[in-house]
């Protein structure tokens, strides 16, 4: 296997840092939550890749087939998913109480109206 | 065994989980209140049941839907497990008793079906992580009890929970990804999620290399969880502002069921497998718990609110636990398990007592609770005693971590002994915090007129003192938890070479 082969494995770790990056670097909470939402998408596609066989099908079992893709990756990462929305659903909702309470969703100024 | 105590590792979870639904249908709101006390009491029983069971020389293996471990999904509750279930059951149980005047000042009448419900799925999933024995459903559990936690510390009047709690879900939810981000490079690499199997699998693995990536991961993202220096900046603030009976609950049992988890992977899972995994581990918790023991010591002295000055307590007392775990012996990660135990029996027991001071003290900043004692002479007398808990006194139970602590330094030669300074100097600092809020009690002037200010209610300050006698009595009968934390510690490391 290529560099080319390790493609998705890329894609997961690049994805991975970008939204790192935007959690880290951005001081809108919007803008958190979707860098969140990118961090957590990247680990999902982590896990689909490793469930992939070359060649396999999916994993329904029929006449002439005999190499199948891992279907277990998959069903951990829905539940994955589920816990991820969950996350940001939470994590919105929050931020629609901080902008109720403070008027704004910037980190800097809501810092800046406690320390009033 | 009979029929119902092999079920009972599942009731653990079931029981609050299942309570939770019922409990945010019934309206009105004492209904809700005692339905959670009394399901969070069952859990407890639970809990006490499965340690005697435990003590008896049982372990408890329930495979759900009789499937065979490793396709089915396997629960097990061991020694360790079992003494993460006490304070975690115990925890919440003491504070939903000691709560109601607190809940009521805090949450709307409306609302507060809702939030025993959320405080029930956050108990579920915390006594959850030390149940389950596959490593997915580990992730689930924490992030159902993460996930609950958010809402019961955003659920207060107090509007800063709003961006502390923000924090806490953005930290915590990237420690959760980094450990199934750990999780998922080992399943790559052995096909399995059951703790054991993948124990006995990673062997047969050719190139250690991603094993090792995961490891970093793993504890790099429990680390987080666990609120470990320099990681810890979510927890002071969530601490905080969260409402004081969702402190007391918290603050005695989220951080260490990370910690426990955190052991549990290090040691069970990876020690044996990993090529110089316990140096490693070491190097690099050691430095780490050293500064949290410090630093956080540091900043707690000159803390004006008292929950603050608590929480940063509670930063520097999981250095504690991780300066025992980085001996990597018996000794040292016996002091540590206890410490969780104590620990959390003293912190607990602080919050409660600064709950009830709540009652009658607004703001909780120290100037405001100068010349209190004399109105409420109960709640700051368990507040001393408690104290005393936390700094060390002997015939408290935070002496018999100490000594642990110190007797598994002192196996180390010279680095051994500096860190017996370094313990010694953390604990005189935390004489001078406890101190700071003693002082302001007894012998501070009254700034403005107390004569209105009343002891706390009844109920509050006898779970309060049940709590603070606690301390009392693991401090004289330490029996049960060093027996369960000695075990654990040899369970941890068998596979040391």
């Amino acid at each position: 296997m290529g560099l080319l082969g390790l493609v998705y494995y890329w894609a997961f770790a690049i994805l991975l840092m970008i939204g790192f990056y935007a959690v880290i670097a951005k001081p809108n909470l919007i803008k958190k939550l979707i860098g969140l939402s990118i961090f957590q998408a990247a680990v999902f596609l982590l896990y689909i890749t490793m469930g992939k066989v070359d060649g396999g099908t999916a994993p329904i079992l029929q006449d002439g087939v005999s190499l199948y893709s891992t279907p277990l990756p998959q069903v951990l990462i829905l539940t994955a998913i589920v816990v991820g929305i969950s996350t940001t659903a939470l994590g919105l909702g929050i931020v629609v109480r901080i902008k109720e309470e403070y008027g704004s969703i910037e980190e800097d100024e809501i810092q800046e109206r406690d320390r009033q | 065994m009979t029929s119902l105590a092999h079920h009972l590792p599942a009731l653990q979870v079931i029981v609050p989980m299942l309570s939770a639904p019922l409990v945010m249908l019934l309206q009105p709101r004492g209904l809700a209140r005692a339905a959670a006390t009394a399901a969070s009491l069952l859990a407890f029983a639970i809990a006490i049941a499965m340690t005697i069971g435990v003590l008896d020389g049982n372990t408890y293996t329930y495979r759900m839907g009789s499937w065979p471990a490793p396709y089915g999904i396997e629960l097990g509750v061991d020694r360790f497990s079992a003494l993460l279930l006490l304070i975690v059951t115990g925890a919440s149980s003491f504070a939903l008793l000691a709560g109601h005047r607190s809940v009521d000042a805090d949450i709307d009448e409306s609302r507060q079906p809702l939030f025993y419900a959320a405080w029930l799925l956050a108990l579920a999933g915390l006594s959850g992580i030390p149940v389950a024995a596959d490593a997915f459903n580990i992730f689930v559990f924490m992030e159902i009890s993460s996930l609950a936690s958010y809402v019961i510390i955003a659920g207060g009047s107090d509007r800063r929970a709003l961006p502390a709690v923000f924090k806490y879900l953005i930290m915590g939810t990237i420690g959760a990804t980094f450990y199934l981000i750990g999780i998922g490079l080992i399943y790559l690499m052995t096909g399995t999620l059951n703790l054991a199997d993948m124990e006995l699998r990673i062997h047969e693995v050719a190139d250690q290399a991603p094993i090792l990536v995961a490891a970093g991961f793993i504890t790099v993202g429990l680390a987080l969880k666990a609120a470990l220096f320099p990681l810890h900046v979510w927890l002071p603030n969530s601490y905080t502002y969260a409402p004081n009976t969702v402190t007391v609950f918290l603050a005695a049992c989220s951080t260490k069921v990370s910690l426990y988890l955190l052991l549990r992977f290090d040691f069970f899972v990876f020690q044996g497998n990993l090529v110089g995994h316990d140096i490693q581990f070491a190097y690099f918790l050691m430095p780490l718990a050293v500064l949290a023991i410090l630093i956080a010591s540091g900043v707690a002295l000159f803390e004006q609110n008292v929950k603050r000055l608590l929480a940063y307590s509670s930063i520097a007392q999981v250095g504690y636990i991780l300066l025992g775990a980085s001996f990597v012996t018996v000794a040292g990660l016996t002091a540590s398990t206890v410490h969780l135990f104590n620990h959390a029996l003293a912190k607990g027991a602080l919050f409660l007592a600064v709950s009830c001071l709540a009652t009658q003290c607004v703001g909780l900043r120290l100037p405001g609770l100068r010349g209190l004692a004399k109105q409420m002479p109960w709640t700051s007398a368990a507040l001393v005693v408690a104290g005393f808990s936390l700094i060390g006194i002997p015939g408290t139970a935070g002496f018999i971590s100490k000594w642990y602590l110190i007797t598994a330094a002192l196996e180390h030669g010279p680095l051994g002994i500096a860190l017996v300074v370094v313990l010694v100097a953390s604990s005189l600092m935390a004489v001078a915090y406890i101190w700071r809020i003693v002082e302001s009690l007894y012998f501070g002037e009254p700034g403005g007129d107390v004569s209105a200010v009343r002891e706390a209610p009844l109920l509050m300050l006898v779970v309060t003192w049940v709590a603070v006698l606690a301390n009392l009595y693991f401090g004289l009968a330490p029996e049960l938890p060093v027996t369960l934390a000695s075990s654990a510690a040899e369970t941890l490391l068998e596979h040391l070479p």
